[in-house]
């Protein structure tokens, strides 16, 4: 081959500005076929859920579904409460206080996203090794504040964001 | 190569086959030399061929009256079984179907493990058949979903959940594969098209692994290479067609036997009640077909490691063409190897049973021996004794140790020689 080949010609300024054209063209087709799978606006538009807690008793709960997803809400009783909090954060693989769970003032009031942090299946409530819930999928075991204890699941139960309306209604999303 | 001499006998043939020669393809596979010495554990090539084409035809049939749609869709399986014309029989095949595939495909790579036919030269047909038994999984784990059953909706959140596993983008990846926040009904039409998809996929590779396998040809039962043709060759057709339709017919005795006698013996009772998003079923299990990597996933205690090890099981098999050491290909010449590969079956077999069981006591101790195993067989076990296993006299062609009534000394290969 000659030493011309070598030197930056015209030509291989139109393949680089071809390709990089070319290149930037198919992202921008590309993009939209992706993005297109992402929740659309009227899955979207279930963002949030007003509950009525009212009837509620202490030690009970009850489980509402927001975005297709089951949702916790315990009112928990002082003992519940007590024994969440005598845990030692040592001993919490994905340790958390429980009041970092709760709202101040509210504390007992346990609201959080019932799906296992393992591979998604619903816990079971009052089973399990820590009196709280136990998933039946994998076998993780959460305590009275949702949190890991044992089990192949990673995290504790999430904690959804929501606030108090008034004092018998809950806004979750 | 014989085929290019082929010319058509008729004006019109030659005429056809000079601008398109689809003729001599046709006269390439007729005539196609093959080993005069494969078994019956060859004939489930074909058989693969006819169950996928049962799965597209019954499978096309079936969307004419399936409604992808989470309100609707258990509601018009229903529908099939009960109302629609035949749609019982239908739905049932398809169903059956999809375990007599796999049933098959075990069967095909167990063979390609026992006779080396995942070896040099034959490595790319090993690698786009792995291609298409990952497709498989995929399209029936899909297919699973849409009659949108207890088990359907619980084994998509299972599954899908298992990508929520990656580190920092898993969430997102996880809403972007459902389309919703949880599985849902985007998730379901998807699930739907794609599962649609995926069969023509297949067919696509199906035609590379073909095209792959004529370019060495067949590998054979004494795992040597042959001159084709020669007297070690016979045409595939109508030697091996009339071998493969006697096996294809055998094999349709079964599934005819499941599809009309215990149609639902595989599958799962939880599979007829409707989908409920609050309640997860006491025991989830995935199908039979898929339940040796749902014991490794669970083996580990880790949900990352979990999910590593099961991806990895799957993917360490494209490279075992590079971590068997071996010289020889056929199982029946390697003696130690031979050993190691049956307590491999039984591993994964065991695999299989633990993973039905609940993860816990025996079972857990069981599948993760079962796991360490899994992998030691194909990360030590077979570099090692490739490299120290004194392998048995191979012979110098197929036809040689029949027409001389056994192995002798003088005719045999030296262990070392290149096969």
């Amino acid at each position: 081959m000659s030493k011309e080949e070598k030197k930056v010609n015209r030509r291989d300024f139109l393949f680089t500005a071809s390709y990089t054209i070319g290149a930037v063209g198919v992202g921008a087709v590309i993009w939209p076929m992706i993005d297109q799978m992402n929740p659309d606006k009227a899955q979207q538009a279930l963002a949030t859920t007003e509950v009525d807690i009212s009837s509620i008793e202490p030690g009970k709960s009850i489980t509402v579904l927001w975005r297709g997803k089951p949702i916790f809400i315990k009112k928990r009783t002082s003992e519940e409460i007590a024994e969440a909090r005598a845990v030692k954060l040592d001993d919490l693989p994905d340790p958390q206080k429980d009041e970092d769970r709760v709202k101040d003032g509210k504390d007992e009031w346990l609201v959080m996203l019932g799906v296992c942090t393992h591979l998604g299946c619903v816990p079971l409530k009052d089973k399990g090794d820590f009196n709280g819930w136990f998933c039946p999928c994998h076998g993780s075991h959460y305590d009275v504040s949702g949190r890991i204890r044992k089990g192949p699941a990673p995290t504790n139960m999430e904690i959804p964001k929501f606030e108090f309306v008034d004092s018998n209604t809950i806004k979750i999303g | 190569m014989s085929e290019h001499e082929y010319v058509p006998k008729s004006k019109a043939g030659k005429w056809f086959n000079d601008r398109l020669p689809l003729l001599t393809l046709g006269a390439h596979l007729t005539d196609y030399p093959t080993p005069k010495n494969l078994n019956y554990w060859w004939t489930f090539g074909g058989i693969l061929t006819f169950c996928l084409i049962t799965q597209i035809v019954t499978g096309i049939v079936l969307a004419m009256h399936y409604v992808a749609h989470a309100d609707l869709a258990f509601a018009s399986v229903e529908h099939i079984m009960r109302d629609v014309n035949y749609g019982w029989l239908i739905r049932y095949i398809h169903s059956n179907g999809a375990s007599m595939f796999f049933l098959a495909v075990y069967i095909h790579i167990f063979r390609s493990l026992f006779y080396g036919s995942y070896k040099s030269p034959r490595e790319v047909i090993w690698i786009i058949g792995l291609m298409i038994y990952l497709l498989m999984m995929a399209a029936a784990f899909m297919g699973y979903v849409l009659p949108w059953g207890q088990m359907s909706f619980w084994g998509a959140t299972v599954i899908t959940n298992l990508f929520s596993a990656i580190p920092l983008v898993g969430d997102s990846i996880t809403t972007w594969l459902w389309g919703a926040y949880s599985v849902d009904n985007p998730t379901l039409n998807r699930f739907f098209s794609l599962h649609y998809l995926i069969p023509f996929l297949i067919l696509g590779l199906v035609v590379l692994h073909i095209w792959a396998l004529h370019v060495p040809g067949n590998n054979n039962p004494v795992g040597i290479d042959i001159k084709k043709p020669s007297k070690d060759t016979v045409p595939f057709h109508p030697y091996i067609t009339i071998k493969d339709a006697f096996a294809l017919l055998v094999f349709m005795i079964i599934f005819a036997g499941f599809v009309f006698f215990t149609p639902n013996v595989l599958g799962h009772s939880d599979n007829y009640i409707p989908a409920n998003p609050l309640v997860t079923p006491a025991h989830i299990v995935p199908e039979w077909y898929l339940l040796p990597f749902y014991a490794i996933l669970r083996s580990v205690p880790d949900k990352l490691g979990g999910v590593i090890l099961m991806f990895g099981a799957i993917f360490i098999l494209f490279v075992l063409p590079w971590l068997d050491t071996s010289k020889v290909r056929s199982a029946v010449f390697r003696p130690i190897y031979r050993q190691f590969y049956w307590i491999f079956v039984l591993d994964v077999l065991m695999l299989g049973y633990v993973g039905a069981m609940p993860a816990e006591g025996i079972y857990l101790v069981l599948a993760r021996v079962g796991t360490i195993y899994y992998f030691a067989h194909f990360i030590i076990v077979m570099p090692i004794v490739g490299l120290l296993e004194k392998t048995d006299p191979i012979p110098m062609s197929i036809s040689e140790p029949v027409l001389t009534g056994g192995a002798e000394p003088s005719l045999a290969r030296k262990v070392n020689d290149k096969v």
